[in-house]
């Protein structure tokens, strides 16, 4: 019996370092989104400066679409742009934009300066609904189906790699097997 | 400030100092086989009782330190002169950094901390080899010492060289960060590595011991030292580093639960289980098998910390950059180190056996109840540090595991240990009596007493724990002060020559546990007692907390070597009478865009004035955010009286004295 | 000289450098309840600070989120699972008690008994020890010594 309380910590630590090295490859920092398979939450924004159309959850419904958070005050959604602006072009699936915590008018000049991919703009100055997304930061892309459900979430910028590996796959595969809202 | 220019004086000069750096890494290659030498020959001169082989490792273990300390001085030398080929330099200094900061700045990353641990383990090795009694334990304990530094160095070189160039040169640096160009960063690391990285002195020993072996009272003395001067470091390290994050953060937070912190915690928490049996094995014999085992948790409790800290598993404010390869190497020190020690203490360790026989209430019952408390204690914290991880892997899912859980569970085993540290301390070796403990200290419940319905109407808000929590504190305290005004007989003549005959261990332990009991009252109020005003105040606007008045009398925008600062000066009173002005400001470091907050801070033993000054708004003025902390210094105070204590059993206050006069038949010889 | 005694809030627990004075609410009940439950929640841009000690501007909304739902009358408990739905656990600084955490709420209690659990089998095993050891062979000779002078 007392044997057994010999080999007991070089047991425990045989397990813990089998634990400790499965953790270096996860990685702490990264925190999947609460919304997968789940509803869209409910919000109405009201439009940025300059346009007259807003953005809904009812733009959500009928086909499947992506949702964009972005702000003027964003350095890597700066970096991001371009990329969206190819696949605004390319048309597989509207992108919607949701403009978090910018000064009124700052999110228009900054789209006035690059181009707009987006189909329609949301102005979320106090930033509820980016939290109700469960938005850590910008930029952050959801892509969403057409019955309203959230399917996906990109963290970070989109590169070319990304949407052409992963996320125009996803919205083809999602196009396809679309079921009728409920 | 400024660069140090060399080229102008001497050119052979000037071209030593741009081989600096392969300078320092020839020194670090040949440190790195200094270590192999001593950690395989020493060993093996033991096992073939071949004395002078075991001296050579003497040698190498010296040597080594030498060429890490000249190594380490190279690395200053290319920060202190701020060479942009240096890729360590870049990426962690800057031309218009404050000079003592490229110097100490050298250990505010990865690679320089890391060179700064290999440097005191290679300190300790020769401190091993210079102090310790010639003998095969010496030899081995020298060996294991050399592996470790081996692998470290190993380590170093292979994945973290703080002596990599780049091409081509940065016209300058990308600065530290404004938070470390601090004092608190000249000495709050290098004590809390001559603390966790001195546990592996007693790890050493205690492989050493299950190699030759023989665990006995010898071993004990030999290692006894070593693991309180580790413990003693460790103390002020942490100490240090709970100051500095209390006065540099900005709003008076000195203990986060933050995984960093409590990589440090645990090696204390056993430290401090180690130091209080190695007392009994050295005095009694007993518990042998146990010390070995603390002995080889303190230290890999020290080495897990080292690989949480640097392999990115877990999110940290104090975490350096990381690198998953760099996770895996030092999971493999930890395999080889840890497993193997653990694996020869399971082979080995049954056949110690102590004799001494003693009864559950005795000095080594109570001694035995330290240990229960500081090893579930250290569990805790390692299973709430450790959690969100296994979670993790084990099913993807997220949890956070912070201060509020911590607290809660933590502090329950504070409060025991409060309880039972003055009656323990004043039980009686091998068999005592806990109503002749209990009566000896009993004069302290009155203490307990006030100062809970001291706490009870003085403080607010009112928190009964709280109040609880400062009896116990109290307790602990004045039953410490009474064992000793009993023991010295204090109402007797000569009182004073018996205080100053008492045995240094006795006084060690004595100070400590005092140290203990205020350090708590300090945590309590400092941590609960506060009182807090946060307002908008433009200049002349007075602000108010828990008593003080402070006026904004004026804010300058004024610039410093690498910042530029908003300072806003305060004029003070207390209760209509004036204090000395106090000045606050909020520095913006435009290399890193980064900010932070010095605070304006006035103490004294009641508690301290803590003021700041935030962001400044058009409309309604400056933010400005006023504390009072009450019984703050007293944690420093208290953890100042732990070192001290620590400081003292290892001899440093001893004088040559006279033959005590004979104690009377009492409880305890210490 | 004018004074200003805005919110002069004399709190439990720690507190932070990162409240706003526009964010205190003006029932001091209500914001004693908003600031402990601000120091349970996640600030989670940041590294593992709470929404109390945290300057990022999410954090700031948080903290501001969480006073309008104590002002339109949510419970704490409310209150988390409100930020839970939308982040998850993670935001829990103190842990839920669920399937997954009972290792942790009873890993404490667990370690202290175990702990003590062991102690108290040593201390019995020593006793037994000290009663089943018979004597050496220089004990024998010392006790027959002694019976023989008597």
């Amino acid at each position: 019996m007392t044997r057994l309380a010999f080999v007991l910590p070089v047991a425990a630590f045989a397990a813990l370092l089998v634990w400790f090295a499965a953790g270096l490859k996860r990685d702490p920092g990264y925190l999947p989104s609460m919304l997968i398979d789940r509803p869209a939450p409910d919000f109405d924004l009201p439009p940025i400066a300059g346009r007259e159309r807003g953005f809904s959850t009812q733009d959500l419904k009928g086909r499947v679409s992506m949702v964009n958070i972005f702000g003027s005050w964003c350095a890597t959604c700066a970096i991001e742009h371009p990329v969206l602006m190819e696949m605004a072009r390319e048309g597989v699936a509207p992108i919607y934009g949701l403009n978090w915590k910018d000064k009124p008018g700052a999110g228009a000049a900054w789209l006035a300066a690059r181009g707009d991919p987006y189909a329609a703009i949301g102005d979320d100055a106090d930033g509820r609904v980016a939290i109700d997304f469960g938005v850590t930061g910008a930029p952050e892309t959801f892509i969403v189906d057409a019955a309203g459900r959230v399917r996906h979430k990109h963290v970070g910028e989109i590169t070319r790699d990304d949407w052409r590996r992963v996320l125009k796959p996803m919205i083809e595969d999602l196009k396809k097997n679309a079921q009728p809202a409920d | 400030m400024g660069r140090l220019d060399l080229s102008r004086q001497r050119p052979i000069l000037s071209k030593i100092a741009a081989m600096t750096a392969e300078i320092g890494q020839i020194f670090l290659v040949l440190a790195l086989l200094a270590a192999l030498y001593q950690g395989i020959f020493p060993l093996a001169g033991a096992a073939a009782g071949d004395n002078a082989l075991m001296q050579t490792g003497r040698t190498a273990a010296l040597v080594q330190f030498l060429l890490l300390a000249a190594a380490f001085g190279m690395l200053t030398l290319v920060h202190a002169t701020s060479d942009f080929t240096v890729r360590n330099v870049v990426e962690n200094s800057h031309t218009a950094k404050p000079f003592i900061y490229k110097l100490t700045g050298v250990w505010g990353n990865h690679e320089g901390s890391m060179l700064l641990w290999a440097l005191i383990l290679a300190g300790y090795g020769g401190a091993l080899a210079a102090f310790a009694r010639a003998g095969a334990l010496t030899a081995r304990a020298l060996s294991i010492q050399g592996l470790i530094a081996a692998a470290f160095l190993g380590f170093i070189l292979f994945t973290s060289n703080p002596f990599a160039r780049i091409f081509p040169a940065p016209a300058d640096g990308q600065d530290l960060n404004p938070l470390l160009q601090d004092p608190g960063l000249i000495l709050h690391p290098p004590f809390l590595y001559l603390g966790y990285v001195g546990f592996s002195i007693a790890f050493a020993f205690a492989v050493a011991g299950l190699i030759g072996g023989r665990i006995d009272e010898a071993w004990a003395r030999a290692a006894r030292p070593w693991a309180l001067a580790a413990w003693t470091f460790l103390t002020i390290g942490i100490a240090l580093g709970s100051w500095w994050a209390y006065y540099e953060l900005g709003w008076g937070g000195f203990w986060a639960w933050d995984p960093v912190e409590n990589a440090s915690f645990m090696p204390w928490l056993a430290g401090t289980a180690l130091i209080h049996t190695l007392r009994v094995l050295e005095v009694r014999g007993a518990f042998k098998a146990w010390t070995v085992l603390l002995a080889i948790l303190a230290f890999s409790l020290s080495l897990v910390g080292t690989f949480l800290v640097r392999s990115g598993v877990l999110t940290s404010v104090h975490a350096f950059a990381t690198d998953p390869s760099r996770g895996l190497f030092i999971l493999l020190i930890l395999a080889v180190f840890i497993g193997g020690a653990l694996l020869l203490f399971a082979l080995r360790g049954p056949a110690l056996s102590s004799e001494a026989a003693f009864g559950a209430v005795s000095r080594e019952g109570g001694l035995l109840i330290n240990n229960v408390i500081m090893v579930a204690a250290t569990t805790t914290v390692f299973i709430g540090t450790f959690y969100p991880l296994f979670i993790d892997v084990l099913s993807g899912e997220k949890l956070s595991v912070g201060a509020p859980y911590f607290n809660i569970v933590f502090l329950p085993f504070m409060a025991v240990a409060l309880i039972i540290i003055a009656p323990a301390s004043a039980l009686a070796w091998k068999r005592g009596s806990i109503s002749d403990a209990v009566k000896r200290v009993g004069p302290a419940a009155l203490a307990g007493l006030g100062a809970v319905v001291i706490a009870l109407w003085l403080a607010s808000p009112r928190n009964t724990a709280a109040a609880l929590g400062a009896g116990l504190a109290a307790w602990a305290g004045a039953g410490t002060l009474v064992e000793v005004a009993k023991r010295i007989r204090l109402r007797e003549k000569n009182a004073l020559a018996r205080a100053a005959a008492l045995p240094k261990s006795y006084v060690a332990m004595t100070l400590a546990h005092l140290g203990f009991a205020v350090v708590a009252i300090g945590v309590l109020g400092a941590g609960v007692w506060k009182s807090e005003t946060i307002a908008y105040a433009r200049e002349g606007d007075v602000v108010s907390v828990g008593g003080f008045a402070a006026r904004l009398d004026s804010v300058r925008r004024i610039e410093g070597p690498n910042y530029v600062a908003d300072r806003a000066v305060f004029s003070v009173s207390r209760g209509g009478a004036a204090m000395p002005a106090m000045t606050a400001e909020r520095r913006f470091y435009p290399v890193r865009g980064m900010q932070t907050t010095e605070a304006a801070i006035a103490t004294d033993l009641a508690g301290d004035l803590y003021l700041t000054v935030g962001e400044f708004n058009p409309e309604r003025g400056w933010v400005v955010r006023a504390w009072r902390h009450p019984l703050t210094v007293w944690m420093w105070i208290g953890a100042g009286l732990i070192a001290l204590g620590g400081l003292s059993g290892l001899g440093l206050f001893e004088r040559r004295r006279s033959p005590a006069p004979a104690p009377a038949a009492e409880a305890a010889p210490a | 000289m004018r004074s200003l005694l805005i919110s002069a809030l004399l709190l439990a627990a720690s507190a932070a450098a990162a409240i706003e004075p526009d964010e205190v609410l003006p029932d001091p009940a209500l914001e004693a309840r908003a600031r402990n439950l601000s120091r349970e929640i996640r600030c989670v841009v940041c590294q593992s600070e709470s929404i109390d000690d945290s300057n990022a501007p999410l954090a700031r909304d948080l903290r501001i989120l969480i006073r309008e739902r104590i002002s339109a009358g949510d419970s704490d408990g409310e209150v988390r699972a409100f930020l839970v739905e939308r982040y998850g656990d993670f935001v829990l600084l103190k842990p839920r008690m669920r399937g997954n955490t009972l290792l942790l709420w009873f890993a404490p209690i667990g370690a202290a008994l175990t702990a003590a659990g062991a102690a108290v089998l040593f201390l019995r095993r020593k006793r037994n020890e000290v009663r089943a050891a018979p004597l050496t062979a220089e004990e024998q000779a010392a006790l027959a010594a002694l019976e023989e002078r008597a």
